[in-house]
């Protein structure tokens, strides 16, 4: 066995065990371990992902002394190595996009705190990335919520309580009904670890028992996490969420923690219930059709607000809805177009959380359109991460956005039953995203009107940590619009070994 | 400049060019219910009204006051939307509830011998489980060792759990902020809680500490009889909480305060996180752990359970200890 195969098993731990020492650290030396710690564990994902792209084959790799039906294990393969990659680099830009904002929101004592649940979030991801067996994706899943929990509710102000007391409701709700969902699989197979859980659905299905059950299960199971990732009717949670978090938070909450449980999602499809059995028993198309509705509704509903940051988070449900109708599409293609919206998502949310912060600095923090009127010109580099991430949502050309479009698009075709709605709901709603994110891009470039109140007189800061992270998140964005054909097919690739 | 159209006021260019410019917002006016209910419903309303004598009074006064008006609609719009919202949710947790039972109904049936949950999975922890883990009680033998990588999960919630509390309800003492100031001198109700309650300290006195011998008890024989580390360290930090209660916090700070609470954790999570880290590295390159089992049954036995088991103890013990400080206000 090659010294490679340890690293996602040391991703894991070490994000875990910076979490645990960061509890008598202060929050300097704290923020410092945290960076460093998300560094390395990116390293080493990186690592595990060029070992499976060399050998091109996935491996389990045991947690202990026990094989596969009673020890734990955690499985890498190309998809997961990508994707923890590209967790990684994320997690990284949004904390030293945030640093200045986390600083200033969380009380100084505190700070260690914030570290802490940023330390353990990543953990779990990686746990709920590499995992192969359900039990730890569930006790992980609750790791994340309660990280989660407390990413927001550290900024003790404004709407910040209540929406973390929303958060945690709907995300226990989630989470207990992914609960019931493993208990009744349990129940049914014997197995907790993925792959011979699989063996057991097959027989079951082959021999025609336990069909209620089944259904019962992909349907507890999909709500459960589909509630967690913020689908369409289950999207309550979201603004007051994204809008009132720290920076950091928000990048954090919307680009990934959403993204690792449709992520964990996928791999049970995959890697236990069969997707095949997904299609067969239609609960494709019921996620199919929450998916476009949450694409027209979110639109709808982010059109509404003039608060920007509720404006993007409401487009997040949007973008939440397009990865569920790839899921639902049933076909592989859709899959992949799904994943790689993940990816798109989360670099381009995460980009206008991160950048929307430097046009608040420069507009007296405050957050509606008329006050946000010419800020574009009063902080530039904010103002031109904004405008790259609207476009990359409206799907422009070159942009990851345009990308993921274009493969929904062509994914369609592939399924006749669903191509027309498909097409006409990703017309309709990538005119709606244009509708109100060009509105903002329009009003970031207009001139002040001599009635507007006037800006409060501000130091502007001169924080480089802001404009690296938004420098680089313009640069991931464009390396998955411009160089996206390696990552389809690693996803392909990774998929293909998921089967 | 080319002329403008008389009706320019009202054109639909105007209200678009505005809208751009953000400064209004179309569909806002779209959500005052006053001007999406049109005016042939309003009159039904109205009439409906007039019938209701209770309301009637009422009405006819505030109607003067169009401002009054909306008010009104709106109560009645959310009174009914209550209404339809519970009739709904009742509705649909009835739903769910049956199709959920009608799940169970369709899964085997408990204690039958031919169920799938009685594979091979099982069949290896019953009968394996002593020799290959070295613990009598099979339960923590599967905890600890066969699945301990999700063991290590769940007292990384504890722990985490208990910093959100921390991030929730900790004051900073030392914090320049007025607001945090007065906020820690109207949470300090430890003025309020009877001192030196006679009854309580002489039970306490005898209680407490049979119950921390029990907790130990249970703690250190995790692996050999019923218990472990987190029922065990649930014993431990009610014995901790009643002493507290009794004896009042100037006693027990000279035991257990915050930096206590910090070490300990931090020890015990380490030390876990070392040694599982260890037993998973060796057990996945297939190399020997060189850990003795020692016989089973003796105390030293089972290789790292029982250290293990301390570990969760402590953690256990000290997270409902700080839970139960904190929630007390005043910090610990």
């Amino acid at each position: 066995m090659s010294f490679v195969q340890n690293f996602p098993f040391f991703s894991i731990i070490i994000a875990m065990f910076s979490g645990i020492v960061s509890s008598v650290l202060d929050g300097k030396k704290a923020r410092n371990l945290s960076l460093v710690m998300i560094a390395v564990t990116t390293a080493l994902s990186a690592g595990t992902l060029a070992f499976c792209l060399g050998t091109g084959e996935s491996y389990t790799f045991m947690m202990g002394h026990f094989p596969a039906p009673w020890g734990n294990e955690i499985r890498a393969g190309v998809l997961e190595g990508v994707t923890a990659v590209f967790f990684g680099v994320i997690m990284f830009l949004a904390v030293i996009g945030g640093l200045e904002h986390t600083a200033e929101d969380v009380e100084e004592k505190k700070l260690n705190l914030f570290y802490i649940m940023i330390d353990l979030m990543l953990s779990s991801l990686l746990a709920l990335v590499y995992t192969n067996d359900l039990f730890t994706a569930y006790v992980f899943v609750e790791i994340n919520t309660i990280a989660g929990c407390g990413l927001i509710m550290i900024r003790q102000k404004g709407r910040s309580m209540s929406a973390a007391i929303r958060y945690m409701i709907m995300s226990q709700l989630g989470s207990g009904l992914f609960l019931i969902g493993l208990s009744i699989l349990y129940d049914v197979t014997g197995h907790l670890l993925m792959s011979p859980a699989k063996e057991s659905v097959e027989m079951l299905v082959a021999e025609g028992s336990y069909r209620l059950p089944l259904l019962v299960i992909m349907a507890v199971i999909g709500v459960g996490l589909a509630i967690k990732s913020g689908l369409y009717p289950f999207h309550y949670w979201i603004p007051d969420t994204y809008g009132y978090a720290t920076p950091t938070a928000s990048a954090v909450l919307s680009g990934l923690v959403s993204k690792g449980y449709i992520f964990l999602l996928i791999k049970i499809f995959y890697r236990v219930l069969g997707y095949e059995n997904l299609v067969s028993s239609q609960m494709a198309n019921v996620l199919y059709v929450f998916g476009i509705v949450g694409m027209v509704m979110g639109s709808l509903h982010a059109i509404h607000e003039t608060d920007t940051r509720r404006m993007t988070a409401y487009s997040s449900v949007a973008q939440i809805g397009y990865i569920y109708m790839g899921i639902g599409l049933g076909t592989s293609y859709g899959m992949v177009a799904a994943v790689f919206h993940i990816f798109t998502h989360s670099a381009t949310k995460a980009l206008l959380f991160i950048s929307a912060v430097g046009l608040y600095e420069v507009s007296g923090d405050k957050k509606d359109y008329v006050s946000l009127r010419g800020a574009g010109y009063r902080n530039p580099l904010a103002g031109i991460g904004f405008t790259v991430g609207s476009l990359s949502m409206v799907g422009f050309p070159m942009l990851s956005g345009f990308i993921s479009k274009l493969l929904f698009a062509t994914s369609a075709l592939e399924s006749p039953h669903k191509m027309l709605p498909t097409l006409i709901v990703l017309a309709v709603s990538t005119t709606l995203n244009a509708v109100y994110f060009l509105r903002l891009v329009i009003t970031l470039y207009s001139r002040r009107r001599p009635e507007d109140a006037p800006i409060p007189e501000t130091v502007p800061r001169k924080s480089w940590h802001l404009r690296l992270a938004i420098l680089c998140f313009i640069g991931v964005n464009l390396v998955l619009g411009l160089a996206s054909q390696p990552i389809v097919q690693a996803i392909t690739d990774g998929l293909a070994m998921f089967g | 400049m080319s002329r403008r159209k008389d009706n320019y006021e009202t054109s639909r260019w105007l209200k678009f060019k505005t809208w751009v410019d953000g400064e209004t917002d179309p569909l806002s006016s779209g959500m005052d219910p006053t001007e999406v209910i049109p005016e042939s419903r309003m009159r039904e309303r109205r009439k409906d009204l007039a019938r209701r004598k209770a309301y009637d009074e009422e009405l006819t006064r505030i109607a003067a006051h169009h401002e009054g008006k909306t008010e009104i609609m709106k109560a009645r719009g959310i009174r009914y939307f209550q209404k339809f919202y519970k009739v709904m949710s009742v509705i649909l947790c009835l739903g769910i509830i049956l199709v959920l039972l009608w799940t169970v109904s369709a899964l085997p049936v408990t204690g039958n011998a031919g169920n799938p949950a009685n594979n091979e999975v099982a069949a290896r922890y019953i009968e394996k489980g002593l020799q290959e883990t070295g613990a009598v009680n099979i339960v923590t033998g599967m905890i600890l060792d066969y699945r301990a990588f999700d063991t290590f999960g769940e007292s990384c919630v504890l722990f985490i759990a208990s910093c959100c509390v921390l991030v929730l309800l900790r004051l900073d003492a030392d914090s320049k902020n007025e607001s945090i100031k007065k906020m820690i001198a109207e949470s300090d109700d430890r003025h309020f809680e009877p001192k030196d309650d006679i009854i309580l300290q002489k039970c306490a006195c005898v209680l407490v500490p049979v119950i921390m011998i029990f907790g130990i008890y249970i703690v250190l024989n995790g692996h050999l009889s019923p218990g472990g580390g987190f029922s065990g360290g649930a014993v431990l930090g009610s014995g901790l909480i009643l002493y507290l209660t009794a004896y009042g916090y100037r006693k027990m700070s000279r035991l257990f305060t915050e930096k206590v609470y910090r070490r300990t954790t931090l020890c015990a999570l380490t030390f876990y996180c070392l040694a599982k880290s260890y037993s998973f590295f060796t057990g996945a390159n297939h190399l020997e752990s060189g850990i003795p089992l020692g016989t089973p049954g003796a105390i030293l036995s089972s290789g790292l359970i029982l250290p293990l088991n301390i570990c969760v103890g402590l953690v256990v013990a000290c997270t409902m200890y700080v839970f139960y400080t904190l929630f007390r206000k005043g910090g610990m």
